[in-house]
This record gives structure tokens, C-alpha cells and sequence, in this order.
């Protein structure tokens, strides 16, 4: 007869913490701990010394004094006896502006391009893939640079539209100038933030046509519910085209008209244009190259993403009596989107960060204004760069929050 | 007896297709014309070829060459054609082709940047093609990251051969200690006595024997350093360099101990969240500062350290990717023949991972090697740098289709070819049904 019994307790050893893999890996992790605290502790410990062998502690005074120089291509009002924070400020509004453009044009280029590739025509396919190639293998550098050569020395002077004087849109090698919109009965503008550094306008006018934009889409949605009902009760789907034509667009012309919104164009007046929205060179170069570029990097991925649904899903859906245009809109592009969202977010997160190139082309994002001017002018390199990288830092995290949210939702649910 | 039916006894001879489905004819039906939208596509798209290629081709070809500035070229095109309106002044890079290829370097010194590049060739051919080439080739590869630094900046052969010296005091260290001490102690002596030699001993050692034995050639200072030289030179390095960095932390990823799983996340997302030029402000403007106090060393180097650890967290994402894509039974199958941590790694894990994600990583090259170019931004002349020094200077002022072209073509010319590699390679490698 046996008994069965205990092992006996091994008591603990100090070669357990090296050969017993139940306490290595606590082993591991302190050696690893204690080592990145030390070089931590001895970079930074440089790094005072250092500083105070120069004479300039940490210090983010320097925000606070006039920053004295203009930046001129600029959303929010913005004059050189400002602060360098407001000049910084300025600069991320800049960045997020030639993003946000970017990253719409060179989807609409890159899907575009995208499909194209797939074309059964082979000349448009085979036009599209040199592009793709051409673009993606040279460095977006290089189409910066090249792009405000172009934009600089390809286009007219202003003084070539004497006679003209006005237009839609006009060219010169000083910029674009496109029409701005004018409210003569104008509601003002909301002043936030006082006037502090970060002191934003809003206007009045739009925040009034986005609410009733806003209140015409919800009547929209609203209208199409009551379709889809009388669709699932009665089998006939009532025509509301035009009542949705009505609901959006009426609304939108009776604020306008009450706002008395007219259009302001740049006119010549005497060697250059004046009103109007100017668009400097510098901006229209790095959007036309950011865009150009991506949009090469984007193509691939629709492309990918198509050819990888499987053609059984096509010839299912033709089974099913689907016709085409109803084949792709149902079956394969909810299918793509989840394989193309993905890398989509991260050749948005690319194109956001190779904006900081703007510095090349003397656009004053966030690096031409805190990572440029204001670094040379005040000699705080490590206080600016260490804030340059948090902005990125902030806006790349808070992109690819975005879009993994908007990720998860498209994503497949299993199980 | 009447005959009810007829039977055929012999086959009839296959007819030929219809004429406009075969040939050329039938081709251009099917590819160019098959439908009313494709054909106007095809019009559209050949109009647009035709307007580039009249543009681009008299561009090219009724050039100009040999002259010494825009102003003389201009003059030129006016004689021969009238306009100075679509045709190429060639001259720019006639003129400065050597300075957009080598920088400042030395021009009796080229030799020793083509023996460097020609050296990489055959270094890199054992690693490219494994197959072809004999295996005592890959003692060339391994000699190659202490020659090919020498051959370009010059100086005592000595300093070199104590770095690589320091290599094999850390291998004759765990050989030593491993049978004798375990493999842990043998590990941390095989780090401790090379980082020793390197900072206390090798300084000195190379200092004494350069002085019995001066063997040396002519010193090259790094600012001479320029042009697509340095663009290769900078992604050879950072290419190299980063695929192991990119290994260990991609396993420091997915591993199980937590500690180093956040370390590695924190490392890779805080780069991968920043621009690469905020990085290379930190190289010009901000390592000496983390450094003791006089630390001072080459700016090229300290662009060299700050692309390789940004191309390394690229790296290691693409090789997460191709870690996460493997089956777990792989994972299972080598716990299940009792191999080790690094054993499996070695032998299953890690040469399968690598496989899935080759056009991953061979884009990550791509794209670290064109960024490369951001180097100018600080100050250095690669060769967008250097086109803007030639673009400011009187002769050529006004110039930039030419230079951005032939710019343009030495980055397509290797990006190109990467990319085509790395297709052969799946191929290669495609060992599956």
C-alpha cells in the first residue's frame, strides 16, 4: 500500500533566482529594470550637468516673451509682437491644416489610382502602375523640393494679369488666390480664450450654417427612416429624392441669403493681389507633393485590398441575383474596407509626420515655427525639440485613436 | 439496305478563330476596346502619353551640354532653336555629377569610396544570393563593417582593428567560461569584456602600437562627406544596424515578461510617433548633451546612431507582424521537442517570421533609404543639399528640372532594384504549395 505525500518544500535558494525558471524571469526583469533606470538616471544626470555648464537651466519662460517674427500663411490672427506660443500654436494649426488636406486629396488620388491599376484597359493599367512606381521610389524630399521649384518658377508673375485684374482662380508665383466667402450681415465672432496665447476666433456665421447643415441631415435620416417603414410594410418605396433635395438645400439658401453671404475675389492692385484666400506657394507645393506621394503608397493598398477578396465572393453574389454595381458596393468593398483601413491609418500617420518637411519650403508648421525659428532665436534646443516631438507625439496618438476606433467598428465581429 | 443515317468517320479540320479575336487585332479588342468606356479611356490615355512624351522627349534629347553656366545655355538654345523653352540644359550635371556622386571628398581619394561600394557588393552578394556564391565569401561580410568605415574616413588601421578585437575577446570569453561557469555568467562576460577594452584599453593599445607600427592612409574629416555617397552610406548603416535591433525588440514585444514588453512598446511607440527630422534634431543639436560633459563626437555618426534606432522600431513592427501571422502550433511545436527559448527562436520561429514579413522589411529599407535625404535639413550636403548649393549659385541659378531629374533617377535606379529583389526572393523562399 502507498501513500501519497507532499514532496517535501524545497526551501528557497539564491541559485533558484538565475536556474529556476518559475523566479528568472522576475530575475530578468529587475536586471532590466535597474539597468534602464540607471542609464535613464545618467543620461539625464549629463544632461543637467551639461546645462548648467552653458548657463541655461530648464526653463519654458521663454514661451511667455514676443516672438517677433510673421508667419504668413496662418488661420487665426497672428502678429510678430505675439508670443512664442501663440507663434507655436499657429504653427500646429498649420500642420493640422496641410494634414487634413493632404490626407483627403491623396485619398481620392490614391483610390482612384487604386482601381485604375485593377483596370481591364491595359494602358490605364499599365499608365497607373508608372506612376505608382515613380512616385514611390523617389524621395518625398525630393518631390517637396521639386514641387515648389515648380510652383515658384513654372508659374506666372501677377503682373502678367494686368487687364484681367480678377477671377475664380488665379496663379502666380506668388501663390493661388481662391474666392473667400463675405457675409455683409455678419453675426461676429466668438472670442475664446480671451486674449491669451491660445485665443481662437470662431465665427458666428459658421457655427450657424453647420447647425442648420446639421439639422437638414438629421431631417434627411429622418425622412429616409419613414421610407425604409413604408418599404418593409407595404413593399412600395416612396420618392423622396426631391424632398430631401428641399430639406437640405432650402434652409441652407434662406441662412445664406439672411447672412447676405457674397463672394470676395482677389483683385490686382498694383503689383500684387489683394483679398481673396491666398494660398502661399510654400503650402500649395507641400500639399501637391504629401498628396502625390501618399496617394502612390495608397493606390497599392486598395489595390491589395481588393484583389484580396476572393473571387468565390463575386460569383456568390452574381448567384444571388445581385447585379454588379450592387456586388461591389455590398459585397466586396465592406469586405476590402477591413484588409485597407489598417495600413491606410498608418500611411495617414506618415504623410502627418513627413509634413514636418514643410521646414524645406519654408511653410511654417510646428517645426518651422517651435523646432525652427523660435529654436534659433532663443537657443532653448532641448526645451523645443522635447516639445516639438510631444506634438507629434499628441497628434499621431490621437490619429491612430481615431481611426482604430473607427477600425474596431468596421472590423469583423467573431463569435 | 438503305442508309438511315449518316454517321461521320472522320473529324473535320479545326477552323481558324475569327479574325478580331486573335492577333494583334484581338488583343487590342479585348485590353484596349472592349466596351465604349474603355475606348474613350484608351483615347484619353493615349493623348496624355502623346502630350508628355512630346514634352519630355525634345526635353531630353535637343539638350544642351558643356557649357558653363544657365546664362551660356540659354544663349545656345536660342541659336539652335529659337526658344530656350523645352529643351534641357545638361551642363549642371555635366559640370557637377563627380560633387553630386562624392560630395567634398577628396577627388584623388574617389578610389576609396568605389572600393568601398565595390566592397559592399561582394559583402552583401553572400547574404543576397546564398546559393550562388561559394560560403567563404561570408568571411568577407564579416570583415566588411571594419574595412568599409576605414577605407572612408581613413586614418591608423589600428583603430579598427582594436573595435574588431574587442569582438573576438567577447567570443574567446563565453567559449572560455561557458564549459566552465554556465552559459549566464559566460553571457555577461562575453558583453563585459569587449564594452571593457573599448573604453579603457583599446584607446591607448591602438595609440601605442600606431605608434611603432604607423600603418595609415590619408584621413578624411566628415564635413567633406556628401552627396548620394552619403545617402548610401547612411542606409547601409542604418539598414544594417537595425535588423537585429529590430529582431530583439520585436521578440521584446511579444514577450512574456511584462517589464520588457513596456520597455520595447514605449521605445517603438514613442519613435514611430515622431518625425524622423525631430530625430535627427536630436542627433545635431541634442546628444552631446545626454553625453558626459566634452563628449563630442562625429556628427555623421550621431545621425547614424539616430536612423538606425528610428529604422529599428520600424523594423520591429514588421517584424511583430510576421511573429503574430505565425500558427501557434509552430510556437507549440518546438516547446514539444524540448528546444529552449533562443533555440526556438533560431531554428523555428524566427527564420519563418522572417520569410512572412521580407516585403515588409525590404520596404522599410526602401523607405529608410530615401529618407536619408532628410539629412540635409540639418546641414548636411547629401544631394538635395547639394542641388540647393548649385541652385544659389550664380551660374546655375534658375536651374531645376535637370538636377532634380538625374536626383530622381539615382534613388529610382535603387529603390527600384530593391524592390524587384525583394519579389525574387518570396519566390525564392516560397516553399509552400
Amino acid at each position: 500500500m502507498t501513500t501519497l505525500t507532499d514532496p517535501p518544500k524545497e526551501s528557497f535558494r539564491l541559485g533558484m533566482l538565475i536556474y529556476d525558471t518559475r523566479y528568472r524571469s522576475m530575475t530578468i526583469q529587475a536586471v532590466a529594470m535597474l539597468g534602464f533606470m540607471l542609464l535613464a538616471a545618467w543620461l539625464i544626470n549629463n544632461t543637467l550637468t551639461n546645462l548648467n555648464t552653458l548657463g541655461k537651466p530648464i526653463d519654458l519662460g521663454f514661451l511667455g516673451e514676443p516672438a517677433s517674427y510673421d508667419i504668413n500663411q496662418r488661420l487665426l490672427d497672428y502678429n510678430s509682437r505675439d508670443t512664442h506660443l501663440r507663434a507655436a500654436f499657429i504653427g500646429i494649426l498649420n500642420t493640422l491644416l496641410v494634414a487634413v488636406l493632404g490626407c483627403l486629396a491623396a485619398t481620392v488620388i490614391g483610390v482612384l489610382v487604386g482601381v485604375l491599376r485593377l483596370s481591364k484597359n491595359w494602358l490605364v493599367a499599365r499608365i497607373m502602375t508608372v506612376y505608382v512606381e515613380t512616385f514611390r521610389n523617389v524621395p518625398v524630399l525630393l518631390w517637396i523640393v521639386l514641387a515648389l521649384a515648380i510652383v515658384t518658377e513654372a508659374t506666372p508673375h501677377p503682373r502678367t494679369y494686368k487687364g484681367v485684374e480678377t477671377g475664380w482662380f488665379i496663379i502666380t508665383n506668388r501663390g493661388a488666390y481662391l474666392p473667400e466667402a463675405l457675409f455683409s450681415r455678419s453675426l461676429g465672432d466668438i472670442h475664446l480664450f480671451g486674449a491669451s496665447s491660445l485665443r481662437f476666433d470662431v465665427s458666428l456665421d459658421l457655427i450657424v450654417l453647420l447647425v442648420v447643415l446639421a439639422a437638414s441631415i438629421f431631417g434627411v435620416r429622418k425622412v429616409n427612416a419613414r421610407a425604409n417603414r413604408i418599404q418593409a410594410s407595404t413593399g412600395d418605396r416612396p420618392t423622396t429624392w426631391h424632398v430631401n433635395l428641399a430639406i437640405v438645400f432650402v434652409p441652407l439658401i434662406v441662412v445664406l441669403t439672411a447672412l447676405g453671404f457674397h463672394l470676395g475675389y482677389a483683385e490686382l492692385k498694383g503689383f500684387n493681389f489683394k483679398g481673396g484666400t491666398h494660398l502661399r506657394n510654400s503650402l500649395i507645393a507641400l500639399w501637391a507633393a504629401l498628396s502625390l506621394y501618399t496617394a502612390a503608397f495608397i493606390a497599392e493598398i486598395v489595390r491589395g485590398g481588393i484583389l484580396a477578396i476572393s473571387h468565390g465572393q463575386t460569383e456568390a453574389a452574381s448567384a444571388l441575383g445581385l447585379r454588379p454595381n450592387k456586388t461591389m458596393r455590398l459585397v466586396i468593398l465592406p469586405q476590402a474596407l477591413r484588409v485597407i483601413i489598417p495600413p491606410m491609418i498608418s500611411n495617414y500617420l506618415n504623410l502627418t509626420k513627413n509634413s514636418s518637411l514643410a521646414i524645406a519650403v519654408g511653410y511654417m508648421d510646428i517645426t518651422g515655427t517651435l523646432g525652427g525659428i523660435t529654436m534659433n532665436q532663443t537657443g532653448r534646443e532641448l526645451e523645443c525639440v522635447l516639445m516639438l516631438m510631444g506634438c507629434y507625439l499628441l497628434i499621431s496618438l490621437s490619429i491612430s485613436a481615431v481611426m482604430n476606433w473607427y477600425n474596431t467598428r468596421v472590423a469583423l465581429v467573431e463569435r | 439496305m438503305t442508309q438511315q443515317a449518316f454517321v461521320r468517320t472522320e473529324m473535320l479540320p479545326e477552323k481558324v478563330p475569327p479574325a478580331s479575336t486573335v492577333g494583334v487585332v484581338g488583343w487590342l479588342r479585348e485590353n484596349l476596346f472592349s466596351s465604349w468606356g474603355n475606348s474613350v479611356l484608351t483615347v484619353i490615355s493615349l493623348a496624355a502619353i502623346w502630350y508628355v512624351f512630346s514634352g519630355v522627349l525634345p526635353w531630353i534629347f535637343q539638350s544642351v551640354s558643356g557649357t558653363a553656366s544657365l546664362t551660356e545655355c540659354r544663349e545656345v538654345m536660342n541659336e539652335t532653336w529659337g526658344s530656350t523653352h523645352g529643351h534641357a540644359c545638361w551642363s549642371v550635371v555635366n559640370e557637377r555629377w563627380l560633387q553630386l556622386l562624392y560630395g567634398f571628398y577628396p577627388d584623388h581619394l574617389y578610389w576609396r569610396v568605389n572600393l568601398a561600394l565595390v566592397l559592399t557588393l561582394l559583402a552583401l552578394a553572400p547574404v543576397l544570393f546564398s546559393q550562388q556564391m561559394p560560403r567563404q565569401m561570408i568571411w568577407l561580410t564579416a570583415l566588411y563593417p571594419f574595412i568599409m568605415p576605414w577605407l572612408l574616413w581613413g586614418g591608423s588601421i589600428w583603430g579598427p582593428v582594436m573595435v574588431a578585437l574587442g569582438f573576438l575577446l567577447g567570443y574567446a570569453a563565453y567559449r572560455i567560461l561557458e564549459p566552465i561557469a554556465g552559459s549566464l555568467v559566460a553571457v555577461i562576460a562575453a558583453i563585459a569584456a569587449p564594452v571593457a577594452w573599448w573604453f579603457l584599453l583599446s584607446g591607448s593599445a591602438a595609440g601605442a602600437i600606431d605608434g611603432l607600427v604607423p600603418l595609415g592612409i590619408e584621413a578624411v574629416e566628415s564635413r567633406k562627406f556628401g552627396g548620394f555617397m552619403l545617402a548610401v552610406l547612411l542606409g547601409i548603416v542604418a539598414i544594417g544596424c537595425s535588423l537585429p535591433i529590430g529582431i530583439v525588440l520585436a521578440l521584446g514585444r511579444q514577450s512574456d515578461l511584462m517589464l520588457v514588453k513596456a520597455l520595447c512598446v514605449g521605445f517603438i511607440e514613442f519613435i514611430r510617433g515622431v518625425p524622423l527630422i525631430t530625430l535627427l534634431f536630436v542627433a545635431s543639436l541634442l546628444l552631446n548633451l545626454f553625453l558626459p560633459p566634452g563628449t563630442n563626437f562625429d556628427i555623421i555618426l550621431r545621425v547614424m546612431i539616430m536612423m538606425t534606432l528610428f529604422a529599428a522600431a520600424y523594423m520591429a513592427e514588421v517584424i511583430r507582424g510576421g511573429l503574430a501571422a505565425l500558427p501557434k502550433g509552430q510556437y507549440e511545436g518546438a516547446d514539444s521537442l524540448g528546444l529552449n527559448y533562443w533555440q526556438a527562436q533560431r531554428l523555428i520561429i524566427m527564420p519563418q517570421a522572417l520569410k512572412i514579413s521580407i516585403p515588409g522589411i525590404v520596404s522599410t529599407f526602401i523607405g529608410i533609404f530615401k529618407d536619408t535625404t532628410l539629412v540635409s535639413i540639418i546641414g548636411l550636403f547629401d544631394v538635395i543639399g547639394l542641388a540647393g548649393a548649385i541652385r544659389a549659385d550664380t551660374a546655375w541659378n534658375g536651374i531645376y528640372w535637370e538636377l532634380f531629374a538625374f536626383i530622381a533617377l539615382l534613388f529610382f535606379i535603387v529603390c527600384f532594384s530593391m524592390s524587384r529583389y525583394s519579389m525574387y526572393l518570396e519566390r525564392k523562399l516560397h516553399t509552400g504549395h
